[in-house]
């Protein structure tokens, strides 16, 4: 939320040097920066420009913290997840009854308590994995993936909506709203799917167009409201979110959208050429919107790292005073991006219509829209990383539910570990220091300059 | 968030030579749908708005209106003042502030009249619907004073909702516990200070985004007091989730005035500490050595930081405060309002005390007013729906955030943060 008016930023090399020359070394930065993270450095979870407000303030010192996330960052992942799951196995062994139980005689014999907390804990994560992976008590191999391919039907709504809330990202904005454009995305999709008669294939075709026109109308509203009076982006997203829930409440309870002879808010059944195809048969769920979903991202890889679009969107995030300098219109820049991010939340939508839900209620977003900021922050706002984390989080909710029913272990802990693997990835050097793991040399080098340094003390302390 | 940096240098380079007619615009079109709606759609009932309880001390008549006079004359003040504001920017002026609030109150006057005459049971208790709107308002208003604190020192608060949810969550079972409301008070207030902790921590110590930590940690709390809820709480609620309600103290005589008796004088702890916090946060940021420091610190910390004021040391020392502030504000819904916690029970009302503070242009007395439009707006509809109103439900539900929407787009949309606000000081 900064807002900073240009020339207020803290630490701005200028007043030195001419407009003109500053405009350039501004453009000259620019272009070094996206360059370097062109496709092969991935890049933090938000643009810079959200975190400092500028373009990498001073790029000698941040190269090394940069490389520092390189050359550990994968270790950090691992242990952070493995740390967030530890976390979360104390807190289900912590509240389980037994080992309440056994703790009143944990003097006597401890061994009791410790055996009651782990087969508390392992007993729930073995019932997450049974439910999200692998069904090892299966007795045919449909049985035994079936698991699988319910993580992936899951995924499918996280990985398009977390795609949108990344796009935003990538071009400096915070986008709260996918929560909303799912919903306006499923509701024009869903009307196209249960009030048109046509034919399959063309029908289907139009359900995900209307979705992903309803996305992105929702969603470049808010750009154009940005764009135009410079309303803040993150209160626009929210509004638009509480408006959806309203607008669709309200319209199943119209005719129009309101099953016959219901009185229930639920839409009629979208017609059988509305659906998504499943993939391997009716025994499974998966649809071909995951391969929807796949398509989607790569269609942003291509879009971020390929084309000039989104050089120009990318460029927008990371300063978008230098982006101005350079020709490239930042207040169009919003208005594209939230078209795409809308669009993409609205395939999401157009998923829940017509792969999984098959009706419009309410309820057709579920948390997904939330859900996807978190997605999109661990996949640090690239397009595979995203699908990665989508990925994950369709495991754990899948999951979590096969663990609820067979362990009565509540599925909230899943929101527990998956926060918990975002806050832990966003801070490596608290992994490092919980695990005692050395720091990369250049890091203890430049640290070791700044404490001789008299003017540096504190730090980031 | 940096994004508005680029409007703002459009904004501030443009000034001088183009007039913003976006004000003049909205103002106009409001006036004519008010014409078309509350005078030329005016129900020919009269309006009666109930002053005060039959049971009260002092009783005041009731007041009623007959729609389409009050339709009329509120359309024509609008229409007005409309014109007013045209003639000041044509005339190179900025619209004033005063002509706004004026209009703000002509159109919610003349919508009332409407929609109320237009109820089937064209009679409400107009002190119940301000009364209620300050309740509804009162967690609200915390939760933007607690964005006030951390924003104004440069540090972005998205975690509102869940300081808000964990000091719900832990008033409820420490109360339960100590079967006292004040034992539930202090906790609720301490639960804020953890989940402040932790976002002053990440996002100050280990520089982490401010607003991934915040939007991190509200699901963080959400997972946590759910799963404690369903482990632990519906196990056995009669020891863990029942807390005893803070008792409502009214200050003698003063409570009898019509009205805004009730509103002023008869809260409970939490409600009179919100009148409080509101006055001392104000003054405290605006007239105190504190307050120019952390102003300073969210401005423009590099100057604050040579003049010898300890950046982080400031940030961290308010975002803890600002955790006590939300975290009272939490204890509301499970000491004042209801007794007992539910699932997510906050249902997002910290992301509106987010929308409060920023329309509220992060001043502490404009936070309060923001919250109270939006509880207002939320207890009306409540009781329109009583009334049964030709406008649908849902609509008159989405009217806060239209609101805020036409507000942040058109009346504040230039108000700027604190220059540093979500942007990590590092010293060097």
């Amino acid at each position: 939320m900064n807002r900073q008016m240009p020339g207020r930023g803290p630490a701005r090399p200028d007043g030195h040097s001419g407009a003109r020359s500053e405009a350039k070394a501004e453009e000259q930065r620019l272009e070094t920066a996206v360059e370097t993270d062109d496709g092969r450095m991935p890049p933090p979870a938000v643009p810079p420009s959200a975190q400092s407000g500028q373009l990498h303030p001073e790029l000698g010192r941040t190269r090394p913290l940069l490389q520092r996330i390189m050359t550990g960052e994968a270790l950090v992942a691992v242990l952070a997840i493995v740390l967030s799951l530890v976390a979360g196995g104390l807190l289900i062994a912590l509240t389980d009854e037994r080992v309440a139980a056994a703790s009143s005689y944990f003097f006597a014999r401890p061994s009791d308590t410790l055996g009651a907390a782990w087969s508390a804990a392992s007993g729930a994560y073995a019932a997450l994995f049974q439910g999200s992976v692998f069904n090892f008590e299966g007795d045919t191999f449909a049985r035994m993936v079936y698991p699988l391919t319910q993580t992936l039907t899951v995924a499918t709504p996280l990985i398009c909506a977390g795609l949108g809330v990344a796009l935003a990202f990538r071009a400096g904005l915070f986008n709260i709203g996918a929560q909303g454009q799912i919903i306006i995305g499923a509701m024009f999709a869903a009307w196209v799917g249960f009030a048109w008669h046509l034919p399959a294939g063309l029908h289907l075709l139009l359900v995900i167009l209307a979705g992903v026109a309803g996305g992105a109308l929702w969603g470049g509203l808010v750009g154009l409201l940005k764009a135009r009076t410079g309303a803040h982006e993150v209160i626009l997203t929210i509004m638009l979110n509480y408006v959806a829930i309203y607008l669709v409440g309200y319209l199943l309870t119209t005719p129009a959208f309101q099953r016959p002879g219901s009185t229930n808010p639920i839409s009629p059944q979208l017609d059988a050429t509305a659906l998504y195809p499943r993939l391997f048969g009716d025994a499974f769920r998966l649809h071909w919107g995951f391969v929807v979903a796949v398509l989607a991202t790569v269609f942003v890889w291509w879009l971020l790292n390929r084309s000039t679009v989104g050089f120009e969107l990318r460029a927008v995030g990371a300063n978008p005073e230098a982006a101005r300098t350079a020709g490239i219109s930042v207040t169009k820049g919003y208005v594209v991006v939230m078209l795409m991010a809308g669009a993409l939340a609205g395939l999401a939508g157009v998923a829940q219509v017509s792969g999984t839900e098959r009706v419009l209620t309410s309820g057709v977003a579920a948390s997904f829209g939330f859900d996807a900021i978190t997605v999109a922050l661990l996949g640090r706002s690239t397009p595979w990383g995203t699908f990665a984390a989508g990925l994950l989080f369709g495991a754990f909710r899948a999951g979590g539910v096969t663990m609820q029913t067979n362990t009565g272990t509540s599925i909230d802990i899943v929101l527990v570990v998956q926060s918990l693997i975002v806050l832990f990835i966003a801070a490596p050097p608290l992994i490092r220091a919980i695990f005692r793991l050395p720091e990369p040399g250049q890091v203890r080098r430049s640290r070791a300059a700044r404490k001789n340094s008299p003017a540096a003390t504190g730090g980031a302390a | 968030m940096s994004t508005m940096t680029a409007k703002a240098a459009e904004t501030a380079g443009a000034a001088g030579a183009v007039r913003s007619w976006k004000t003049p615009v909205i103002l106009a079109v409001l006036a004519v749908l008010a014409l078309v709606v509350f005078a030329l759609g005016a129900p020919v009932n009269a309006a009666t708005f109930r002053l005060s309880d039959p049971s009260d001390a002092v009783v005041l008549p009731d007041l009623v209106l007959s729609a389409p006079v009050v339709g009329w004359v509120s359309a024509v003040l609008l229409l007005a003042a409309a014109a007013l504001s045209v003639q000041a920017v044509r005339a190179g002026r900025q619209v004033p502030g005063w002509l706004l609030a004026v209009f703000a109150v002509f159109f919610v006057a003349g919508f009332l009249t409407w929609v109320v005459g237009s109820a089937r049971t064209p009679n409400v208790a107009l002190y119940g619907l301000l009364a209620g709107s300050v309740t509804l308002a009162v967690p609200l208003i915390f939760g933007s004073l607690s964005g006030v604190l951390c924003e104004r020192s440069g540090v972005v608060n998205i975690a509102i909702e869940g300081q808000l949810l964990f000091g719900a969550f832990a008033a409820a079972v420490a109360g339960s516990l100590a079967r006292n409301a004040f034992v539930g008070l202090l906790a609720a207030a301490l639960a804020g200070v953890l989940v402040s902790l932790v976002l002053a921590v990440f996002s100050i110590k280990y520089i982490v985004n401010q607003v991934i930590v915040g939007v991190v940690l509200n699901v963080l709390v959400s997972g946590l007091t759910g799963f404690l809820f369903s482990t632990v709480l519906s196990a056995d609620a009669a020891t863990w989730n029942s807390p005893p309600r803070l008792p409502v103290l009214p200050v003698p005589f003063l409570a009898e005035i019509p009205v805004i008796g009730p509103i002023l004088f008869r809260q409970t702890v939490v409600g009179y500490l919100m009148y409080v916090a509101v006055a001392v946060i104000y003054v405290g940021l605006f007239y105190t050595k504190w307050g120019l420091r952390t102003r300073a610190v969210g401005e423009h910390p590099k100057a604050a930081d040579t003049l010898g004021v300890k950046v982080n040391r400031m940030r961290f020392s308010n975002v803890l405060l600002a955790g006590v502030v939300a975290g009272i504000g939490g204890a509301f819904f499970t000491l004042v309002s209801v007794s007992s916690f539910g699932r997510d029970m906050t249902a997002g009302q910290g992301y509106i005390a987010l929308a409060a503070l920023i329309f509220g242009r992060w001043n502490p007395v404009g936070a309060f007013f923001a919250a109270l439009l939006f509880g207002f707006a939320t207890n009306l509809q409540y009781v329109l729906s009583f009334l049964g109103t030709p406008v649908p439900n849902q609509f008159l539900a989405m009217l806060p955030y239209l609101v805020t929407i036409f507000a942040v787009a058109g009346l504040v949309g230039r108000t700027r943060a604190p220059a540093a606000s979500g942007i990590p000081y590092i010293k060097g």
